[in-house]
């Protein structure tokens, strides 16, 4: 497998973002794939059994939306920024809004703020209709 | 409940009454049993069998669970730090559950908002430990906080959230009702 940055370093070069997210490990574990838009990276989080939280609803566990939502925060950052270091989290509010089903699930960020040290992103995850997200979210990353 | 006692008690009753004010209702409730959050994290929450989220303690309003390391955890292959979703699915399912150890039963319940605060990494080939609280209830809403850690002087992250009880009744659950207007 390759190093993260050298992932990061292609996928810059490449605008293919894909090899970026198959380099995290929890990434894979969740399935999660990369659409691309003229906005930067769209996160997609496919159905599967093992995400659900709440069988009777049935509704996807609410750590996993967080967990989409946080990872499409960073994807988006890592697109707009310009070195190859991962950025830490620092600290995510995630709001939910709806119960997610157990469907296929889409998350993308918009960054806020991108300063030098700091940057700040919010982030949407909807599944059928974009206009009506299941959750949304706000995080801070540290650049250095 | 407090409101119905409240109505026609004279005062020997108050001291009583007082006391109970202040006693958390969460002190008055016995505890739920290990074995059924056991058997409920293993076979009826589907993501946390596959996790192999563990229980390690239930208290009166408390519930402490933990997670062994595992590779397919990792947000950063270099280091092996865990990535921050796993934290994220830990501590939503601890402090969620922590609101069945304060109501002393199993209700529905459905995250309303979860604020994390990463404090430092995750570390490597340690188990992840999460312990919850919850600190009060309302008729419709719960407030936790929860710490998450591999020593306990030494947290990796901490956790506020707010839950939305009784939930399911009405799925899917809609946001506006929460915070704000349902407390007492």
């Amino acid at each position: 497998m390759k190093s993260l940055e050298e992932a990061i370093a292609e996928a810059k070069r490449t605008g293919d973002y894909q090899g970026m997210v198959d380099a995290i490990p929890y990434n894979a574990f969740l399935g999660l794939h990369l659409k691309r838009t003229e906005d930067g990276p769209l996160c997609v989080l496919p159905a599967d059994p093992k995400l659900i939280g709440n069988p009777l609803l049935p509704a996807l566990h609410g750590g996993v939306v967080g967990a989409l939502l946080e990872s499409a925060a960073l994807m988006q950052l890592m697109w707009a920024h310009e070195t190859v270091h991962v950025p830490k989290t620092i600290n995510l509010t995630v709001d939910y809004l709806r119960s997610a089903k157990p469907v296929e699930t889409f998350a993308q960020g918009a960054l806020t703020r991108h300063g030098r040290r700091i940057a700040n992103v919010r982030v949407e995850a909807w599944q059928d209709d974009r206009d009506r997200p299941v959750a949304t979210a706000l995080a801070h990353f540290l650049l250095t | 409940m407090e409101t119905g006692l409240r109505v026609n008690l004279r005062w020997p009753w108050r001291i009583i009454l007082q006391y109970l004010h202040q006693t958390p209702v969460s002190d008055l409730i016995p505890p739920l049993s290990k074995p059924v959050i056991e058997v409920m994290i293993r076979d009826n929450i589907p993501h946390c069998g596959e996790l192999g989220v563990r229980l390690v303690d239930v208290g009166a309003g408390s519930m402490t669970m933990a997670l062994d390391y595992q590779e397919r955890f990792v947000g950063n292959p270099e280091t092996g730090v865990l990535h921050g979703g796993i934290i994220t699915t830990l501590v939503d399912t601890v402090s969620g559950m922590s609101v069945y150890a304060a109501l002393g039963k199993l209700v529905a319940v459905a995250t309303l908002d979860l604020r994390i605060d990463y404090l430092k990494p995750a570390m490597p080939h340690m188990p992840l430990i999460a312990h919850a609280e919850c600190y009060k209830t309302t008729r419709q809403i719960a407030f936790t906080r929860c710490t998450a850690y591999h020593q306990p002087d030494d947290p990796v992250a901490t956790c506020v959230g707010t839950f939305m009880i009784g939930s399911s009744s009405k799925p899917p659950v809609q946001m506006p009702a929460q915070a704000g207007g349902a407390v007492e």
